[in-house]
C-alpha cells in the first residue's frame, strides 16, 4: 500500500500536514504526536522581524468553528532559524515553512534567509485576514498575486506554494495568477473573515473586531474551492479548511488536493493528525486502494 | 500533562449557577500543583474549543473543580452524572511558586477565582505558612468559605455588604491592615489590577492568576497571551502565554496597559 505523495518534487510519506498557525513548529504537540508519522509539519507564519500580533481576546468559539485574530505573532526569522528549524531537523517529516510579511521586501527578506535552511517547501501566506497591511491585501488582487509570486520565485531556491484567501469573488482567478507567477503549488484555503458580537456588552468579542473563521463550519466552502482550483491549474494543491477526520482528508483529496493540512482540529484533540494518518490507511485497506494517488482529483 | 478521558464521580450545585465537580483522574491528581488548571472538552463537536477550569482541590485519585455556568460548555459539564466520561487535558500551567514557610501569605480569591485558592491554602498551611485568607463574593452565597476553615484567618468581603466587609477585597485588606509582603490571588481582572497596585505600592509581591480565551491549551496557538513589560524567551516579543508561562505571574512582570505604552 502506497501512502506517499509528491509535492513539487518533495516526497511526503503520507499526505497529512499540519495547518500553519495551529501547530507552532511542532514542539508543543510533540508530546502528543509522533512527528515522524506525519507527512510534514507546516510551521506558524514567520516574518523577517518579530511581530507582536493583536490584543486579546484573540480567539472565540463559533458554531462548529472558531474565529481567531492572533495577528501573526512570531519571534522573527532569526529565532526561527536558530530554534524552531533545529528542533524539527531530527524528525523524518517534511519541513514546510510558512512565511508572512507586510511588504514585498519583507516577504523577500524572509524567503532569502530560508534559502540555505533545511526547509523543504515554503508556503507564502498572502491571505491572513488579521493584519492591517500585507497578507490578504496581496492575496485578493490577481495582479499583485502574480507579481509577488514572481518576485519570490526569482530569489527562492525552495519550492514555493502560495496560500490563498477564500475572501475573493473568484478563487480560480487568484489561483491562475499564482500559477502564472511561477508558483510550484497552491495551498487553500486560509480562514474566512468573520465577526462575533457579545450581545450583553454590545461589543465585538475579538479585540481585533474581525477574525478568521476556521473549523468544520468552513469545510464545504474549502472543498468547493479546492475542486474549482484543481480543475483550472496544473500545479499540486495542499487542501485545508475544517479537516477533523480521515474522511474529511479523503474528501479534499478526491476534490483535487495532493496533500491536506489539519488545523483547528488540533485544538480539540492534540493527537488528531496521527489519528488521521492511520484513518487514511484504514480507508485504503477497506476500499482496496493500493495507491493513495489514485484518489487525487478523482471526482469529475 | 495528559489528554484522556476522566470519570465523573459527582456534580453538585453549591450556590446559584456554581457547581462542584469531582473527577477521577489519577495522573492529573498526582501531578497537579496549586494554581494549575485543566481543559475539558464538550461531547458535542460543534463546540470544539476546550474549557479551561482551575483545579480547586485534589484528593487521592480525584480532582475537584468548582465552576460557574458561563455558557454552553460549563452548562454541559453541570449536567454530567456520576459515571459519565469527560475528555480532559492537564494539568496545565505553572501554578503558584513555592513560598518559604516563614512568610505570612495573604491569599485572595474573588468570585469564581476563589476555587483554586483552596488547594493553595491547604498546601501553604501544610508547609507551615501563616495565612490571611481574603474571600470576595457578590452576595451572601459564600460558596467554599467553610472549606478554608483551619488553614488561616478568614476575611469576607461582599459587593452588596450582606456579609463581612462592604466593598472589594483591596478595601478589606487596607481596612484590616493585612500584610502584603506576599500575596497570592485569583479573581476578576479589575480586582487583580487593584490588588497588584496596592501590593506593589506597599513593597510586596503579588502572584496573580490570569485567565483568557484559549484554543490549544498547550502553548502553540498564541491565543491566550498577556502583555509583559519585557520580552520573554519564548515569544521574543512582550507576550507571555497564559497557558504555559502562566497562569500565575508576579504582577511586576505584567504590562497592565495592554502594551499601549
Amino acid at each position: 500500500m502506497n501512502t506517499s505523495v509528491n509535492l513539487a518534487g518533495v516526497t511526503l510519506k503520507n499526505p497529512v500536514l499540519t495547518a500553519s498557525g495551529t501547530f507552532g513548529s511542532g514542539m508543543e504537540f510533540s508530546r502528543f504526536v509522533d512527528l515522524n508519522k506525519l507527512g510534514g509539519v507546516v510551521t506558524k507564519g514567520v516574518s523577517v522581524v518579530p511581530w507582536e500580533g493583536n490584543a486579546t481576546p484573540r480567539v472565540a468559539e463559533t458554531a462548529s468553528g472558531m474565529l481567531n485574530a492572533i495577528g501573526l505573532q512570531n519571534p522573527g526569522i532569526d529565532v526561527f532559524l536558530s530554534r524552531d528549524l533545529p528542533f524539527l531537523k531530527p524528525f523524518n517529516t517534511a519541513k514546510i515553512v510558512n512565511v508572512c510579511g507586510h511588504t514585498e521586501e519583507e516577504y523577500l527578506g524572509a524567503v532569502e534567509r530560508l534559502n540555505d535552511s533545511i526547509a523543504d517547501i515554503l508556503e507564502i501566506n498572502i491571505s491572513c485576514p488579521n493584519v492591517k497591511a500585507g497578507g490578504i491585501t496581496f492575496g485578493t488582487d490577481p495582479v499583485m498575486v502574480e507579481k509577488i509570486t514572481k518576485a519570490i520565485k526569482n530569489i527562492s531556491r525552495k519550492p514555493v506554494f502560495m496560500k490563498l484567501s477564500p475572501n475573493v469573488t473568484d478563487i480560480t482567478e487568484i489561483a491562475r495568477a499564482a500559477e502564472a507567477g511561477g508558483a510550484d503549488g497552491i495551498s487553500l484555503i486560509n480562514t474566512l473573515m468573520g465577526m462575533k458580537i457579545d450581545i450583553q456588552r454590545r461589543k465585538c468579542l475579538l479585540a481585533n473586531k474581525t477574525g478568521g473563521l476556521s473549523g468544520p463550519a468552513i469545510k464545504p466552502v474549502a472543498v468547493r474551492m479546492v475542486y474549482q482550483v484543481s480543475k483550472c491549474v496544473s500545479v499540486p494543491l495542499i487542501g485545508m479548511g475544517g479537516i477533523a477526520s480521515a474522511e474529511d482528508a479523503i474528501e479534499f483529496m478526491m476534490a483535487g488536493a495532493t496533500a491536506v493540512s489539519v488545523g483547528t482540529a488540533n485544538f480539540r484533540n492534540p493527537r488528531v493528525t496521527e489519528e488521521i494518518v492511520s484513518g487514511i490507511e484504514t480507508f485504503m485497506r477497506e476500499n482496496h486502494i493500493d495507491d493513495i494517488r489514485e484518489i487525487i482529483g478523482c471526482v469529475e | 500533562m495528559e489528554y484522556k478521558k476522566a470519570h465523573v464521580v459527582s456534580v453538585n450545585e453549591i450556590a446559584p449557577s456554581i457547581y462542584d465537580m469531582l473527577l477521577k483522574a489519577p495522573t492529573i491528581s498526582a501531578q497537579a500543583k496549586p494554581g494549575q488548571f485543566i481543559c475539558l472538552y464538550s461531547n458535542d463537536s460543534a463546540h470544539l474549543l476546550p474549557r479551561p477550569i482551575s483545579i480547586c482541590e485534589v484528593f487521592g485519585e480525584h480532582v475537584r473543580l468548582v465552576f460557574r455556568i458561563a455558557g454552553y460548555g460549563t452548562r454541559e459539564l453541570s449536567a454530567k452524572k456520576t459515571g459519565d466520561e469527560v475528555t480532559v487535558l492537564g494539568p496545565i500551567g505553572n501554578g503558584y511558586p513555592e513560598i518559604p514557610k516563614d512568610k505570612t501569605v495573604t491569599v485572595v480569591g474573588g468570585g469564581i477565582g476563589i476555587p483554586p485558592m483552596l488547594y493553595l491554602a491547604r498546601k501553604l498551611y501544610e508547609n507551615g505558612n501563616e495565612l490571611n485568607i481574603v474571600l470576595g463574593y457578590r452576595d451572601a452565597g459564600l460558596f467554599l468559605k467553610d472549606a478554608f476553615a483551619g488553614y488561616g484567618k478568614i476575611f469576607v468581603a461582599t459587593d452588596d455588604g450582606s456579609v463581612g466587609f462592604h466593598g472589594n477585597v483591596v478595601g478589606l485588606i487596607e481596612a484590616e491592615k493585612l500584610p502584603v509582603e506576599t500575596v497570592c490571588a485569583c479573581g476578576p481582572m479589575p480586582m487583580l489590577k487593584g490588588l497588584s497596585a496596592y501590593t506593589e505600592a506597599n513593597g510586596g509581591t503579588a502572584f496573580i492568576s490570569l485567565e483568557e480565551r484559549m484554543a490549544c491549551g498547550i502553548g502553540a496557538c498564541l491565543g491566550c497571551i498577556t502583555k509583559t513589560k519585557e520580552t520573554d524567551g519564548h515569544s521574543h516579543v512582550r507576550n507571555a502565554r497564559i497557558c504555559t508561562e502562566g497562569p500565575v505571574f508576579d504582577s511586576k512582570v505584567l504590562d497592565f496597559t495592554g502594551g499601549k505604552r
